[in-house]
């Protein structure tokens, strides 16, 4: 029988892969699908707390995650326009140098 | 039966497809792997009784924000392979494998508590949109404005980055007084 636990240990792996991804890459788009698989783990932990608690604080908690997400990735996309356009790439280290 | 079946056949297909999202060289395969996923992700909220949830994963995730991310592709060249160059990448893995490792301890916390209660318990006898949207237009009415709000200064900020020329004011004074001009050549 599948139980709360199972869910709990899958979102944690899921949260796992989108850090490894967040820590490790340097692509900036990259970095944002990496947050997104972050987002996404936490939406299946809450709705499985959700559900074995007879709660539905969770699954509102859920909707609120998917609103802060779709507005981020609308702001972030926005941003990194603007940056490829003015540097021509999306490297990280090629933001450590903050000049004009 | 079936549950067990679908939770670890969704598991196994989520966690490879996030893996090869966050381990790609190649930006349109991460793309097209995050949505297969997010696509699997909505299983289990399906599963797990959540059915508006997992329709609205369906249609905010796979179908607005993929699909962003597929315009924004436009403006980046995603056929070539990405260039990485990681340094010290023992310590990144050491590093990134502990927060890993807390992460998981933390996540799996609410396994050993005892004493939580529902605070909004499921209504009974209402079908899970009914209850959704019962508890989200009264107790969770101030919040659900404030995504509102949120989402709609996230919408304005978004056309004034991506757009063209948005970054000037588009009535300085120069205009007002050259539409002037021009409107006065008109009349004449």
């Amino acid at each position: 029988m599948i139980g709360l636990n199972h869910y709990l240990i899958l979102s944690g792996l899921l949260f796992a892969i989108g850090l490894v991804g967040v820590v490790r890459r340097k692509n900036l788009l990259m970095l944002f699908f990496a947050t997104e698989v972050m987002l996404n783990a936490a939406n299946v932990a809450f709705a499985a707390v959700s559900h074995y608690y007879g709660d539905l604080t969770g699954q509102m908690f859920a909707f609120f995650i998917i609103a802060v997400a779709a507005s981020e990735v609308a702001v972030g996309l926005g941003l990194l326009i603007v940056l490829y356009k003015k540097h021509g790439s999306l490297d990280l280290d090629g933001l450590s140098t903050m000049k004009g | 039966m079936y549950e067990q079946v679908a939770f670890y056949l969704f598991s196994v297909l989520t966690i490879g497809l996030f893996l090869v999202t966050v381990l790609s060289k190649n930006l349109l395969y991460s793309m097209t792997s995050l949505a297969a996923g997010m696509v699997m992700i909505s299983g289990f909220f399906f599963i797990l009784g959540a059915d508006f949830l997992g329709v609205v994963q369906l249609i905010v995730y796979v179908g607005a924000v993929m699909a962003l991310y597929a315009f924004a592709m436009m403006f980046f060249d995603a056929t070539r392979d990405i260039k990485e160059k990681n340094a010290n990448s023992g310590w990144i893995f050491l590093l990134g494998g502990m927060i890993a490792l807390m992460l998981v301890i933390v996540f799996s916390a609410p396994i050993f508590s005892e004493n939580i209660q529902a605070i909004y318990p499921s209504i009974p006898g209402a079908t899970n949109p009914q209850s959704v949207g019962l508890v989200l237009f009264t107790k969770y009415l101030v919040p659900f404005e404030v995504a509102a709000v949120m989402l709609l200064v996230a919408m304005i900020a978004g056309i004034i980055l991506a757009g063209k020329k948005m970054d000037q004011s588009l009535t300085t004074e120069d205009d007002i007084v050259k539409t002037e001009v021009i409107s006065q050549e008109d009349e004449k």
